[in-house]
């Protein structure tokens, strides 16, 4: 029992990802990513479902307007680096997340709720709610 | 700021605690304290912004999403069925799911039961742990998982079914079942894919009892789908894109001794997840026995609620 305990925690820590220098995920992902375009930019409808599920998935992290939540390590999702990142390295990121910088993959969500999300990130105009 | 007070201190030591005669002000001050931390538990949960579990409308596959790190999920499964040579019964696990890093999420089960006109009891506890090895998304995302349980025989949550489990295992008579001990260790494959919005998922699975018996082998694969690939832009309870419809298939697949389909039990059951707008999610599903082991009919019933970033919010 002993020598499978050892077993199973050698595997665990060894193997599994662990934390990797924190470097920006928008750098890093830029890198990998490819570029593409949002096919739902500039659609207001889209703009304003992103902003609902940036709510319901982003802002618990991230802060109801992506200002950050007030911890140290929250990236603020306002500033220009990601307004004009392409959308492709943002819909990678929301893809795969990051175990390292505590970003979780949102896979699950489809593609078009992804770009919605995006389309609301990138937003050009302020919003009008209904 | 809500305080939470510290979880009622049951000494869980077995599943068969219940049946040991406490005082009766210990009764009394186990259930005052009971009660006044799930008080603080529901004021908690209706001040927090709720966020939405991942795993999609399966009871027995498990997708390859890991729950977020520092999010909590609560949930129920349920199982309500009629064996044909025995009382209805309702079979029910309650989950404790917590992501406790990126690639680690590990959950806590209390399972129970209720016999009519037999007994309600605590059946026993179950820790699983999942870990998934890969960081970045792929066609196919394998995740691992290990589990230890230790229930009684009388259990009858029913959460996967592996070996030669069939009808026959929930008609015995409580008094009897609860005797046995079930300390399993468990471990699954996971596979998990997600396309164009459709989540296909498969799990290979191997269970052992740790003192005796061979390993048993049991699967289970599901397939499932939102309504609406889009979402609307307003807050809403009946959107399409709130309800995911799926159907999942499990079984046994025999033991080391006889690794084939001879006397093993399969089920098809088609389900839906709703999530509400508020953070709660309802699954139901009817599964079909299709097998001559199989239980003909029953039904599957949970409710879940996701608590986001549940440590951070403690501490404050």
């Amino acid at each position: 029992m002993k020598h499978l305990s050892a077993v199973l925690l050698s595997f665990i820590f060894c193997f599994f990802p662990r934390l990797a220098p924190a470097d920006s995920l928008l750098q890093r992902a830029s890198q990998i990513a490819e570029p593409a375009t949002n096919p739902l930019e500039g659609d207001s409808n889209a703009t304003l479902a992103g902003d609902k599920l940036f709510q319901r998935e982003c802002s618990a992290c991230h802060g109801e307007s992506g200002q950050g939540n007030g911890r140290r390590h929250t990236p603020i999702l306002t500033t220009g680096s990601v307004k004009q990142a392409n959308p492709g390295t943002l819909f990678w990121i929301l893809r795969n997340g990051s175990p390292s910088h505590r970003m979780p993959s949102f896979s699950h969500l489809p593609a078009e709720q992804r770009w919605q999300i995006i389309a609301y990130l990138q937003r050009s105009a302020p919003l009008k709610k209904y | 700021m809500i305080r939470i007070p510290h979880p009622p201190s049951f000494s869980i030591q077995s599943p068969d605690f219940f049946y040991t005669r406490p005082l009766r002000s210990d009764i009394v001050e186990n259930v005052n304290r009971a009660c006044i931390f799930a008080a603080a538990l529901v004021v908690y949960v209706l001040g927090n912004r709720p966020a939405r579990a991942a795993e999609g409308p399966y009871f027995v596959t498990y997708t390859h999403q890991l729950e977020e790190q520092g999010n909590l999920e609560i949930a129920t499964r349920s199982i309500t069925a009629r064996p044909s040579d025995g009382n209805r019964l309702l079979g029910s696990a309650v989950e404790f799911e917590y992501g406790a890093l990126g690639w680690w999420t590990t959950e806590f089960y209390l399972d129970g039961q209720l016999t009519g006109g037999e007994s309600s009891l605590f059946t026993g506890y179950r820790w699983e742990n999942r870990f998934r090895p890969t960081r970045r998304e792929h066609w196919i995302n394998p995740v691992l998982y290990f589990e230890f349980e230790n229930i009684n025989g009388a259990d009858k949550a029913l959460l996967e079914v592996v070996g030669h489990d069939g009808e026959g295992d929930l008609t015995e008579p409580n008094d009897s079942a609860r005797v046995a001990k079930k300390r399993e260790i468990e471990g699954k494959l996971i596979l998990g894919s997600n396309w164009r919005g459709w989540n296909f998922s498969e799990n290979f699975i191997a269970e052992k009892n740790v003192r005796h018996q061979p390993w048993e082998f049991g699967y289970a694969v599901g397939v499932s789908r939102p309504l609406s690939l889009r979402a609307k832009p307003s807050i809403c309870n009946l959107c399409a894109e709130n309800f995911r419809l799926g159907v999942e298939a499990y079984g046994g697949l025999g033991d080391t001794s006889s690794l084939n389909l001879h006397d093993t039990s399969h089920y098809i059951a088609p389900a839906i997840e709703w999530s509400l707008a508020s953070g709660i999610d309802l699954k139901i599903s009817p599964s079909f026995g299709i097998s001559e082991s199989s239980l003909p009919f029953f039904f599957r019933f949970g409710v879940s609620y996701e608590i986001s970033q549940f440590a951070r919010r403690l501490r404050k």
